[in-house]
């Protein structure tokens, strides 16, 4: 559904991301990692289409698009500053919501059952500047999956809470798409995460970015936040990962660097 | 936003009480002719006395119809004119050089070019007082809309939320506490320039229009009095405009807080 061709950008004369190719499919939950500053969230603003990429093009269902795309929602790396601190956390959730033509009864119904997911039921009412950093993530996070998108981009969704939450987040995101049918983007530089939450896991190079791994992520079952991360497979990926985003070329003996 | 307490409001009270006591004694003890300059007793029960008295009442409430409308006609102005200046970059730098040209000049020196052009004088008073109150508002709104931080927009945008929806949603309630700094400066300019105006240009009605008679019957006490009962409808506004600020903008005082 989702395909870049070439996209590049520069600001100014500093060259952010460099001819990146990649294809997405309905429904594909993929994971882009790589180190600080290469060009994640260069990405990630270009397909949302609030910068104009100064190369290639952005593609959705085959066409190029301008200006932001339809049935899109976006999880900023900068969460704090993407909520309203003049609304409740209700109301936040609910805003995007006006765009799907509910009344307010069943906008604040939907708000309220994305905030029960993230565990916020109690919060509500509560204003932005009234919660800890993990809590206003995670009512950006309701707020994105409330909206039911069909392009769903997430730029370090989970940085901000503890382990236990960033999994039972990782996990309810995955039901919660799989469930809508969603398409996700999800931006990381969580090894791990990357390859327990991804379908495939694109590896970006340093600045200016680029694809230089593009893997697919075939585990047995249902993924399960420990067994899963046990699985030989999982831990030779992981691997593998881990050496593209430290700028070597994997192989299946021993480390070679380029 | 300022914000008072009462421990500073009991200070004041008692700074004001205080002076006043002090020119009272003074002028029982013979500082000056209280033939002429009355007491300050005798001024403050005048004060009172006005307040029943149906020629000053009269004046009073065309005073306040004109300070009422004017600032009326200065939001309706200045605050859409302030928005988009805000939002539109090139009109802002287009129309800047006009305003930094404007703004500095009195409001009281146009009198006598809109005595000219207005026949009605309450016409003319509120073209006075607009003219001084515009620039707080337009100033702060441009300000306020600055502002707003940019990813707060760009998330509306990215839902698919046009540019009216995200001025309508964003733009505006996030520059409304800078608005209503602005309207409240407004407010205490356009109560000097309605009373200035009725001093300079004259007029059947309005507090200006008494002070100038009470002077010319050499009444010292009903002018001071007036005068002090502008001065405290002043303090009155202004205070009721400040708990409505802070009680409409609480989370702006919590973030401006967090910051720094
Ligand atoms: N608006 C901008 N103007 C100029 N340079 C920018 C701008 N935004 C980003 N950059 C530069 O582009 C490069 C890539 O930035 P970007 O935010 O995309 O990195 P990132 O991969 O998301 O990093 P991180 O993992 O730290 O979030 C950085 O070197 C940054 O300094
Ligand atoms: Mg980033």
């Amino acid at each position: 559904m989702l395909e870049l061709v070439d996209l590049s950008h520069t600001y100014g004369s500093y060259r952010a991301i460099d001819r990146v190719n990649l294809k997405v499919a309905q429904g594909e939950v993929v994971c882009i990692v790589g180190p600080s500053g290469c060009g994640k969230s260069t990405l990630l603003r270009s397909i949302a289409g609030l910068i104009k990429p100064t190369g290639g093009n952005v593609l959705l269902d085959g066409r190029p698009v301008d200006g932001s795309p339809e049935n899109l929602a976006v999880v900023f790396q900068d969460y704090s500053r993407s909520l309203y601190p003049w609304m409740s956390a209700l109301a936040n959730v609910g805003l995007p919501l006006r765009r799907r033509g509910l009344d307010k009864k069943r906008r604040e119904a939907a708000a309220m059952a994305a905030l029960e997911q993230v565990g916020l039921a109690g919060a509500a009412a509560k204003f932005p500047w009234e919660m800890s950093g993990g809590m206003q993530q995670r009512v950006s996070i309701a707020r994105a999956l409330a909206y039911q998108p069909k392009l769903l981009l997430m730029d370090e969704p989970f940085g901000s809470v503890d382990a236990q939450t960033r999994e039972e987040l990782e996990d309810l995101t995955l039901r919660v798409c799989a469930h809508h049918g969603m398409t996700i983007l999800l931006i990381t530089h969580d090894v791990d995460e990357s390859v327990y939450v991804g379908d495939r896991v694109v590896v970006l190079s340093k600045a200016p970015g680029t694809v230089v791994g593009d893997l697919p992520v075939q585990l047995p079952g249902p993924r399960d936040q420990i067994h899963t991360r046990e699985l030989d497979a999982f831990v030779r990926l992981r691997a593998e990962v881990g050496r593209l985003v430290r700028g070597m070329t994997p192989h299946r003996n021993g480390v070679e660097t380029r | 936003m300022p914000k008072v307490n009462g421990a500073s409001l009991l200070r004041g009270l008692i700074g004001t009480a205080g002076l006043l006591v002090v020119l009272e004694a003074a002028g029982r003890l013979g500082a000056w002719d209280t033939e002429r300059l009355p007491l300050v007793s005798t001024v403050l029960l005048r004060a009172g006395e006005l307040l029943a008295d149906p020629e000053f009442l009269v004046s009073a409430r065309s005073s306040l119809t004109t300070w009422a409308l004017a600032l009326l006609v200065t939001i309706a102005i200045a605050v859409p004119a302030g928005l988009l200046l805000g939002m539109v970059k090139p009109a802002e730098v287009a129309v800047r050089p006009l305003i930094e040209f404007l703004r500095p000049i009195p409001s009281v020196a146009l009198i006598p070019l809109v005595i000219l052009l207005y026949s009605e004088t309450t016409h003319m008073r509120i073209t006075v007082a607009v003219y001084a109150a515009l620039w707080p508002v337009l100033i702060n709104t441009i300000y306020g809309v600055r502002d707003i931080d940019p990813l707060a927009k760009e998330t509306l945008r990215s839902f698919g939320f046009g540019p009216g929806s995200v001025a309508y949603r964003v733009v505006l309630p996030g520059a409304a506490p800078f608005i209503a700094t602005g309207i409240r400066l407004a407010a205490s300019v356009a109560i000097v320039l309605v009373v200035t105006s009725e001093l300079i240009a004259g007029g059947i009605e309005g507090i200006g229009v008494y002070i100038t008679i009470a002077a010319s019957g050499n009444r010292l006490d009903l002018m001071i009095g007036a005068t002090i009962l502008v001065g405290l409808f002043g303090i009155l506004v202004n205070a009721l405009l400040v708990a409505g600020e802070n009680r409409l903008f609480r989370w702006h005082r919590a973030r401006a807080g967090a910051a720094t």
